[in-house]
């Protein structure tokens, strides 16, 4: 299983004169469960959105799929629809009902039938635990059920890969256990996986690789086991020792 | 509704002091205005004997009567509840309008006989225009909100000089450039198609601020969240962000085909016979200007508040569904 779905190849990033990636290097390979750690400003949410290119990057080189991110490519589109994003802040569309945040993708960029993307839709609602909600409107939803809808409709789109962006930062701490819980169905499932997140317990449980980011460049990557109890870089042992003190 | 204090003063119309300086106001403006010769000396004939040789007794009489009158109507429609408050105060201004007018000694018979063609002639006009026009002016709007945005160079120059050529000139004079203009180029305009395109144009440009304003104020997350599925600008525009400024925009529009309403009284000066223009001419015949001016300033009015009203139901449903 060593078949890349991204590569980053010393991908650099500025921000005016900031530099906010530097040099990275990073590949996802398929079945891969990654999380990215690290803290705040470190460049990690940068990184993941270079991914499917909501950012540019400017040096180095970004492959997905085979296909090379750059300033003119014709088929962005194309590469998004097979990379599922999951944002902090959920990102629903408000104006829709939950049946139709999921069955939009499916049906206006890949063509798919009402019946079969309601079908897909009401599959994938059963499997984040809340097919009740389906006629409701986000708004009406607490934050973990926004952010397992969410989740739903990026994987209603069939994804090769997810990203994760702080997907828990912004819930209440009672909701956060049932998105993670979606999260780790979702890892066992076989589903590739880039996730940045704070939630050292989910690294522990589901990622076979962490990378701790700071000042805009990956300092260390290794498997959980060795990250964890073993961290090399003195900037990853200060940066655990100061989450996991509580 | 402002936000409400939980501590409440005292309204000032009960308070004896502001009440009884609003009386020596009203006191000394009354009996300024020398009313003994109207129909208030005569009403008085009993106290002060014959009105129009009262003199200076007579009017400062009347004056303390209106006063009186006028202080102790503040002060007891202070005790109402809000809308009956409201319901009087409109009612009491509706008629001190009306007898102002009906002191010109207006010829009512003369519009009841012109009224019905007004109505039927120069209402619908002025309706169908206005409702062309702002049906044309939000589609321009669109195209000019999504040019004014973009990153293109050419297309903003071009909305940023529309909206500021049709904001900054008179609309006056648009319908004129326009109506006489294009004639010079070789293209002749009917008046009806001319007052239409200047309306258009004009309310484009200021509803191009709106809809900018309204696709501005949607999160980047749901351009994120579209984007990152593979929907193109133009879908997400549609779908996803239009709906959601819909809200934003529509009260605003609302306004703004109220005020075309009134303004599309400008196109009368290049002979749309819409209601403006049937007023001046209807009542120039006979030389009676002000009965037709009034009737239709009336007419004006009445579309308005019918509009308003629609409108404030418009902004609570999207108050309701909003979440």
């Amino acid at each position: 299983m060593s078949e890349p779905i991204i590569q980053m190849i010393g991908v650099s990033k500025w921000y005016g004169s900031f530099r906010a990636l530097t040099d990275i290097d990073f590949t996802v390979n398929k079945g891969d469960k990654i999380v990215v750690c690290g803290p705040s400003g470190s460049g990690k949410s940068t990184m993941i959105r270079t991914l499917n290119w909501l950012e540019a990057h400017q040096e180095g080189k970004i492959i997905v799929n085979g296909i090379e991110m750059h300033k003119k490519m014709k088929n962005v589109d194309a590469v998004r629809m097979d990379i599922g994003m999951v944002f902090q802040h959920f990102n629903l569309f408000p104006h829709m009902t939950v049946l139709e945040n999921l069955m939009a993708g499916p049906m206006w960029v890949r063509g798919v039938k009402e019946d079969e993307a309601r079908k897909t839709a009401m599959k994938f609602l059963d499997r984040v635990r809340i097919p009740e909600q389906a006629e409701k409107y986000p708004g009406q939803l607490s934050g973990g059920q926004q952010q397992r809808v969410a989740i739903a409709r990026s994987l209603c789109m069939k994804p090769k890969v997810m990203l994760f962006d702080e997907p828990t930062s912004a819930l209440d701490p009672e909701m956060v256990a049932e998105v993670l819980d979606t999260m780790i169905e979702l890892a066992n499932d076989g589903m590739t996986m880039v996730c940045v997140t704070h939630e050292m317990g989910f690294a522990k449980a589901v990622a076979d690789r962490v990378v701790f980011m700071d000042e805009g460049a990956i300092l260390e990557e290794s498997d959980p086991h060795s990250f964890f109890d073993n961290p090399q870089n003195p900037r990853t042992q200060n940066f655990l020792s100061q989450i996991l003190q509580h | 509704m402002l936000f409400a204090d939980t501590v409440v003063a005292d309204p000032a119309v009960h308070k004896p002091k502001v009440m009884a300086i609003i009386f020596i106001i009203g006191f000394v403006i009354f009996s300024l205005m020398g009313l003994n010769d109207t129909i208030f000396g005569e009403f008085l004939r009993p106290a002060i004997g014959e009105p129009a040789e009262s003199g200076l007794l007579g009017n400062l009489a009347i004056g303390m009567v209106i006063s009186m009158i006028f202080t102790a109507n503040i002060i007891l429609i202070g005790f109402l509840p809000f809308r009956l408050q409201v319901l009087i105060v409109w009612f009491e201004l509706l008629l001190l309008f009306l007898t102002f007018y009906y002191s010109f000694g207006l010829d009512f018979a003369f519009i009841r006989s012109k009224v019905w063609f007004m109505i039927s002639q120069g209402v619908f006009t002025t309706l169908y225009i206005s409702a062309i026009s702002i049906t044309l002016a939000s589609i321009v709007a669109i195209f000019g909100a999504v040019a004014k945005l973009s990153s293109n160079g050419f297309a903003y120059a071009i909305a940023s000089f529309y909206t500021s050529f049709f904001r900054g000139l008179p609309l006056l004079m648009q319908v004129y450039l326009i109506y006489l203009g294009l004639p010079q180029l070789g293209y002749v305009i009917d008046a009806v198609p001319a007052g239409i395109l200047a309306l258009t144009l004009c309310y484009g440009a200021y509803m191009t601020e709106i809809f900018r304003a309204g696709i501005q104020s949607i999160n980047k997350g749901q351009w994120e969240a579209s984007r990152s599925m593979g929907f193109k600008f133009g879908l997400t525009m549609r779908r996803i962000i239009l709906p959601q400024a819909m809200p934003l925009i529509i009260p605003p529009t609302g306004n703004q085909f109220i005020a075309m309403l009134k303004d599309s009284s400008l196109v009368s000066v290049i002979g749309v016979w819409e209601l403006m223009f049937l007023a001046r001419t209807l009542g120039n015949k006979d030389f009676k200007h002000m009965e037709m001016l009034i009737t239709a300033a009336l007419i004006y009015w009445c579309l308005t508040m019918v509009l308003e009203v629609i409108q404030s139901r418009i902004e609570r449903h999207y108050r309701t569904i909003s979440h």
